[in-house]
């Protein structure tokens, strides 16, 4: 259990009659970065979405079995949403910055949770920005608008927004699929930095990327978990014909 | 490519088909027309306003007292009892409008039966005929509310149970509610799915995140509708007719138990009450004028900032 930080028992989704995510069982090793893939639609995005109940903003959302955070199941009528939020960052596919200040935008959070003191505040923002790798692009302009950074930077700044709350598990969704190589390769070696302290979860379509970041994979297809390995194995023997088909392009 | 076209057959060539033509033409002539017409009406209007209300409009007329029963004298009680109006009646509809808003973009479910009730009356009341208003006005907040204040509180004595800005006011913030709801529930939707969801994934409980994203994001749609209202508010009549306008006051009023005059009840009191209708023209025009500037700049000021507002839903 020491090494487990997630574990998903016979987790099912229907989106009203349609079962989206059949019977997903896996354990997600903790302070690893484990990615998801599979073509579009297999249901990698709803499965992350259940991790921090995302999908409970959706209308008509059934969700059965157990998703088991630290050995307790975060579906319990017993637990606070808001306070699984706390321990479970989100990335998100299209950078999300509040239409505020650099510096609001990472104190929200915290601010949020009841930090009023001033200089805590100024420290998290700069500790959360300097874990971000941002630090030195915007220190000179914390109180510029966050709307005026590149997607790059706003992505980055999004993720820092993220560690700001001091969460335990990062979900990131294609947190790069909207930005330039230069821009993905940094949010790539945050990845790999920020797993020292983080378990992080990744949904990609980019099958180097999984392969570059990750240290686990799962395979996604038609809402089913195919397989999960450690990423060498995957992308060197899958054990499973579908998995191969989809990494070799064959299709997807 | 005019070489390329000229080798073989054009088959973009125009067809012969004169019938055709024609029907075109007549179309868009039909529409040049009718916009013409509307321009030319709205010329017309605006027109015959200012000529006529030019000679009698100052800052004599809008800073002076009615005198000599009303035939001279300038208009000043009737603008600052529209003032007035509009203010009681925003404070009272703004806000309520505004929580009506946020429970029908925020929390109502989509297929919830008292949203689907909510949105039905709204566009019901957004129809109702205004001088239904005033009557809602004369027997709900009169007779009812005012007369039971007396009743209760004053030992029958008539005091809030007859005509006063309060209860004029609150006619009309009923009639321009619809207005603010539906601005400020526009102004909600703009605010993108992937804000909320950052602010909700942060650990923010829903309030957290109106309060502190989706609202500041439509303060502007709230300044919208509130202007919309207020001219809306500043143009009407029949709502304050029987309950709180009054034909003539020597004096400001003092308090919400006071009866008020009213740019627009001026002009239909003016119109069709006056002891010499001839003679006060100009003073109806001039007085129709200011309600017009009034109302048009309220309206621009509300347009200008709808129009900021969608280009950043954009």
């Amino acid at each position: 259990m020491k090494d487990t930080k997630i574990e998903v028992k016979d987790l099912s989704l229907y989106y009203g009659e349609k079962k989206a995510l059949k019977e997903i069982s896996l354990e997600i090793p903790r302070n690893k970065v484990t990615a998801l893939i599979g073509p579009s639609g297999c249901g990698k995005s709803t499965f992350l979405r259940c991790i921090n109940r995302m999908n409970d903003l959706i209308p008509d959302v059934k969700i059965t079995g157990q998703m088991l955070v630290e050995g307790v199941d975060i579906y319990d009528k017993n637990v606070d949403v808001v306070n699984i939020r706390k321990k479970i960052g989100m990335v998100f596919q299209k950078s999300n910055p509040f239409p505020k200040s650099i510096y609001e935008n990472i104190a929200y959070g915290p601010r949020i949770n009841g930090i009023k003191d001033k200089a805590e505040l100024n420290e998290i923002v700069e500790t959360s920005l300097k874990q971000a790798a941002i630090w030195e692009e915007v220190k000179d302009r914390l109180g510029d608008s966050a709307m005026g950074l590149s997607g790059g930077q706003q992505q980055r700044l999004c993720i820092a927004r993220t560690l700001a709350v001091s969460p335990d598990i990062i979900l990131m969704d294609e947190p790069a699929s909207a930005l330039d190589p230069i821009s993905t390769s940094k949010i790539e070696e945050l990845v790999h930095e920020l797993k020292e302290q983080y378990t992080i979860i990744i949904v990609t379509h980019n099958m180097q990327q999984a392969a570059r970041t990750s240290d686990f994979t799962a395979f996604f297809y038609l809402g089913e978990l195919i397989e999960i390995g450690k990423t060498n194995a995957i992308f060197t023997k899958p054990e499973k014909k579908q998995t191969e088909d989809y990494i070799t392009g064959r299709f997807g | 490519m005019e070489k390329a076209i000229s080798i073989t057959e054009n088959p973009f060539a125009k067809t012969n088909g004169k019938g055709k033509d024609i029907k075109e033409k007549a179309v868009v002539g039909i529409t040049q027309i009718a916009v013409i017409l509307i321009i030319a009406i709205l010329v017309v209007i605006l027109g015959i306003i200012i000529y006529q209300g030019r000679e009698k409009f100052s800052w004599e007329f809008i800073s002076s007292f009615p005198t000599d029963g009303m035939t001279k004298g300038g208009i000043f009680p009737a603008l600052i009892g529209t003032f007035i109006l509009v203010i009681v009646m925003s404070i009272a509809a703004v806000p309520f409008g505004t929580i009506t808003a946020i429970y029908l973009t925020e929390y109502a479910k989509e297929n919830s039966k008292i949203a689907a009730a909510v949105r039905f009356s709204i566009r019901t009341l957004a129809v109702v005929p205004s001088i239904i208003f005033g009557l809602f006005g004369l027997g709900f907040f009169i007779q009812f509310v005012g007369t039971g204040m007396d009743t209760a509180f004053n030992d029958g004595e008539l005091h809030w149970g007859q005509p006063n800005i309060l209860w004029a006011s609150l006619t009309m913030a009923l009639l321009t509610l619809p207005v603010i709801i539906v601005s400020v529930e526009e102004s909600l939707k703009t605010i993108p799915r992937e804000l909320r969801e950052a602010s909700l994934a942060l650990g923010a409980t829903k309030w957290q995140t109106i309060k502190n994203v989706v609202f500041p994001g439509s303060i502007s749609g709230i300044m919208t509708g509130t202007i919309l209202a207020v001219s809306r508010g500043a143009g009407e009549v029949a709502p304050i007719l029987f309950t709180g306008a009054a034909y003539y006051l020597a004096t400001l009023p003092e308090s919400l138990s006071d009866q008020f005059m009213n740019l627009g009840y001026h002009v239909y009191i003016m119109s069709t009450q006056s002891s010499d209708v001839e003679k006060t023209m100009p003073i109806q025009f001039a007085t129709t004028l200011v309600l017009l500037i009034l109302t048009l700049s309220l309206n621009l000021v509300a347009v200008i900032i709808r129009s900021r507002i969608r280009r950043r839903a954009k």
